[in-house]
């Protein structure tokens, strides 16, 4: 086997399974969420003399590692869940090292209980809270460890925390059994327990034993106001790194012997080859080997840029898509989808909607929003190694467990014969949660047996392979009458991305797809006639979880459209919001922003405002977006921003992900989408397809509010309102009201 | 075999003339900063600097960089000194931290022609460096910081 020396201290040998010294005890506080002794994955990969005392924390007489169970996209978890850690156990930043989970059923997500559950976010009655828990217990038995669904924090906010307590309190119950000194006369600080006359005792040097007693489960976390870490501004564990160019992606990681690889594979996605000739490119400098694979084929070279020209240069015949050829019959479908037979769900029914929509003035409008791409500046990569015991691979992914299975039934292994080694990444928005980088590095590697392989997909290769943001049209009618909305009948046709995700990772459901209920459901507006149903179109694209998924278009359905009604019952955007909207702390979202932006209604001159409040994944955002028309066309000179999380972990992160998330919804509703022809993606590269440059980014202001009784993520959250409020003011500045996205098919942008 | 200068070292490789330089840098070299991003000087990613000037690595042949010297993130001069390096520090700019180091690059580019850059300005230069996460607000703060701290130490 090759020495991956960049990975050394993440090497793991194949099957071992000894545990060498020290004793384990996994358990810790939380009954919910507690992963017993035996499900401890750090047991097996424990050194001698040393100790774990749960999933997360293990300390051995050199080092303190602690684990970030969830994978970093560049949203800052792997440093805000060991500082988590490293709060409740006094440890410096500088006294710890950070590795990225193993799969493990331990790993498993708790956060994910409340959006699987069948309840709107701001509904916390005692039925739904039992929804969630029932959830959560499915949740605990599936072992489902998956990133995503701005979930890391709901989910690791208590349960690391109580994991830092428990080691704490267990080190120093240890330092009292070796000092004689009671408990309650220690204290912890900066790594080490402190004796009353002062003496240093550190942890690295209790491991042994803190081994031979028994775990102190009953420890509970500290107050918030007790906090030397949290909720200030924090630097990032992994910005010096980044900055200095230090930090190994996955793309940067080398082996020993290894080969690098790229591929040509079936633009119409997950289809076969059909023919190919390589002659020419078996002639080309520096390439080692053809391969067929089920799907394309794969050219070995001497180094990336050799086997990317090859690649190129293999002449392929493909099996036709299984989805339309053309964009035009894209759309046709999805037209022809709002029939019952092809009824989602109707989520969510108040009042009589047929009723209602035929008194006052009816208001009818149709939406759309295209296929678009993840299309991280990191590309598809990863490094195999196919060996008589199974196979190696690392790669920068979501979903470590679906990653064995992915890679195991491409080549007929069991999942725990695939070790996984998940990578920092570059970006992902979605696309680190699929798998075809995972299913042709298993294939090209089990033909190389023996031989290191690192897959670099080309850019091109890139987005024609990423399984896009789903496609949708939304028809939404509605009535206004003396001043005030009676009914919204909201109805979106869709591909379903959540539930093609799951059929990709080996775990298919006939459910309807949730996410196309969020945006179109969880619609908080006393509106006395409401209807929220979804459709879900056949025979398309396959696509997937993009950046806040199904809020994602339907935010921008339900929000524009709430503006025409609001402007047809000649009301103000944001005080009939405030008005309309049922839950207090979600209304002061709204308000906050109002008071941001300094809102006193239309601006004139060619300047417009709008707003947009969207809740998703539990987090109600509001944004305010001011635009200019110039002779140019649309300038966005400012964007608003207030944002209900619970609690405000890190100011500093929190600031950046919510302008990031700004800047994700506004570029790609400015000018990003997909389309099909031949059965292939048109758009290969960023000049086609290029979302935000920093000149056209507006000055983003932020506010983070905590009045949600629960800690709520942020990474998707920002996003859904971003493309709506940018039409309202659209709308505001020039009475063009825009539709369909990307708006820059209908008006021109600085 | 071509011969180039790298971080003031002389290598020596055996590819094609057509190679890009971004990727002699990172696979035949091991000098991983430069990032592979587009591959058609669409996102800056790849920046380094050749004969003191920014150019796309990989848009750059390695039989035409034989004899010129090129520099990559990992060998600017007293780099951790550098004030472009502690604006991005101190204002936290990455958030995955891919397109960084070109962001960087082409940012010590701009300082060097412009000492105190408006907003214009750093949106004419800085629009070839995409950054998907958008982190666009904390790069601008970043080079009015570090232009303020190179006019100081003047």
């Amino acid at each position: 086997m090759g020495h991956m020396q960049d990975l050394s201290r993440r090497a793991f040998v194949f099957g071992s399974a000894a545990i060498a010294g020290g004793i384990a005890f996994g358990a810790y506080g939380t009954a919910e969420a507690a992963a017993t002794a035996g499900d401890n994955p750090l047991i097996s990969g424990l050194g001698p003399n040393s100790v774990t005392f749960n999933p997360w924390v293990e300390i051995s007489p050199d080092k303190i590692t602690l684990i970030a169970q969830h994978a970093d996209i560049g949203q800052g978890v792997g440093s805000i869940q060991p500082i988590m850690i490293a709060e409740e156990m006094d440890l410096d930043p500088d006294q710890f090292e950070v590795r990225f989970a193993g799969p493990s059923p331990a790993y498993f997500n708790t956060g994910f209980a409340d959006e699987l559950a069948p309840f709107v976010a701001a509904d916390q009655s005692p039925a739904a809270e039992e929804a969630r828990a029932k959830m959560l217990e499915w949740l605990r038995q599936a072992g489902l460890q998956m990133t995503g669904g701005s979930s890391t924090l709901p989910d690791t906010y208590e349960k690391l925390r109580v994991a830092g307590a428990v080691a704490r309190e267990t080190l120093k119950a240890a330092a009292a059994k070796r000092s004689g000194i009671a408990v309650a006369d220690l204290r912890t600080q900066s790594g080490h327990v402190i004796l009353p006359n002062g003496t240093r005792i550190a942890y690295v040097d209790l491991c042994a034993d803190a081994a031979k007693i028994p775990p102190v489960l009953d420890a509970k976390p500290r107050d918030p106001s007790k906090w030397r870490m949290l909720g200030k501004p924090m630097t990032r564990l992994d910005i010096r790194d980044k900055v200095m160019g230090e930090l190994k992606f996955g793309i940067d990681m080398k082996m020993e012997g290894m080969l690098y690889a790229a591929v040509k594979l079936n633009p119409g996605k997950g289809q076969p080859l059909k023919s190919y000739d390589a002659s020419k490119a078996r002639a080309m400098p520096g390439v080692k080997k053809v391969l067929e694979l089920k799907t394309g084929i794969a050219v070995i070279a001497t180094n990336s840029w050799y086997a990317m020209k090859a690649a190129d240069a293999v002449m392929c015949e493909w099996m036709p898509s299984a989805y339309p050829a053309e964009q035009a019959d894209h759309w046709k479908v999805l037209e022809s989808s709002f029939k019952p037979e092809f009824l989602g769900k109707e989520w969510r029914k108040i009042g009589d909607i047929n009723a209602a929509l035929k008194t006052g003035k009816l208001v009818e409008a149709e939406y759309r929003a295209p296929y678009v791409g993840h299309q991280p500046l990191e590309p598809l990569n990863g490094i195999g190694l196919v060996t008589d015991n199974g196979m190696e691979i690392w790669v920068g992914h979501q979903s470590p467990r679906f990653v064995q299975y992915v890679a195991a039934t491409a080549i007929g292994l069991k999942p725990e014969q695939v070790t996984f080694h998940n990578q920092w990444t570059g970006g992902s928005f979605g696309h680190r949660l699929e798998y075809e980088n995972v299913r042709v590095l298993a294939e090209i590697a089990n033909q190389m047996k023996g031989t290191p392989i690192k897959l670099v997909f080309s850019r091109e290769e890139d987005f024609l392979q990423d399984i896009p943001r789903q496609i949708a049209i939304a028809r939404h009618r509605g009535s206004v009458d003396k001043s005030r909305i009676v009914a919204a009948d909201l109805q979106v046709a869709s591909t379903a991305p959540f539930k093609g995700l799951l059929e990709r990772s080996g775990t298919p459901t006939k459910d309807p797809d949730g996410q196309l209920a969020a945006g179109l459901w969880n619609v908080y507006y006393d509106i006395p006639n409401f209807r929220g149903t979804s459709y879900e179109a056949q025979g398309l694209s396959p696509c997937t979880t993009w950046r806040s998924v199904g809020a994602s278009t339907s935010g921008f359905f339900t929000e524009s459209f709430i503006d025409e009604l609001i402007h047809a019952a000649g009301l103000d955007p944001m005080k009939a919001r405030i008005a309309m909207c049922t839950v207090p702390h979600y209304r002061k979202v709204l308000e906050t922003v109002a008071e941001m932006s300094d809102w006193k209604g239309p601006l004139g001159n060619g300047r417009g405002r709008g707003v947009a409040f969207v809740e998703s994944f539990g987090t109600p955002t509001a944004e305010v977006v001011e635009v200019t028309k110039t002779e140019r066309g649309i300038r966005i000179d400012k964007v608003w921003v207030a944002v209900d999380v619970g609690k405000v972990i890190d100011p500093v992160n929190f600031e950046n992900q919510v302008q990031g998330g700004v800047i994700w919804g506004l570029g790609h509703a400015i000018n990003c989408e997909l389309t099909y022809a031949n059965g292939a993606v048109q758009q290969t590269n960023y000049n086609h397809h290029e979302a935000m440059r920093i000149y056209q980014c507006p000055v983003i202001e932020v506010r983070g509010l905590e009045n949600d009784p629960k800690v709520r993520g942020l990474g998707e959250p920002p996003v859904p309102p971003a493309a709506p409020a940018l039409a309202n003011a659209i709308f505001a500045a020039t009475g063009q009201r825009i539709r369909q996205m990307p708006f820059n098919k209908f008006i021109d942008f600085v | 075999m071509i011969e180039l200068t790298v971080n003031g070292t002389r290598h020596r490789v055996d590819v094609v003339p057509e190679m890009p330089l971004l990727w002699v840098l990172r696979d035949e070299l091991g000098i991983t900063s430069p990032k592979y991003g587009c591959g058609v000087a669409q996102c800056g990613t790849c920046t380094v600097q050749i004969d003191g000037m920014a150019v796309r690595s990989c848009q750059a042949h390695i039989g035409e960089v034989a004899g010129k010297s090129v520099v990559t993130l990992e060998g600017l001069e007293k780099k951790e000194q550098n004030p472009v390096i502690q604006a991005w520090i101190e204002h936290q700019v990455p958030q995955c931290g891919y397109c960084q180091t070109g962001q960087i690059m082409q940012a010590i580019s701009l300082l060097d022609l412009i000492s105190n850059p408006t907003d214009d300005e750093i949106n004419q230069v800085m629009s070839g460096n995409l950054c998907r996460c958008g982190t666009y607000p904390r790069i601008r703060a970043a080079i009015h910081a570090a232009a303020a701290k190179k006019m100081a130490e003047k």
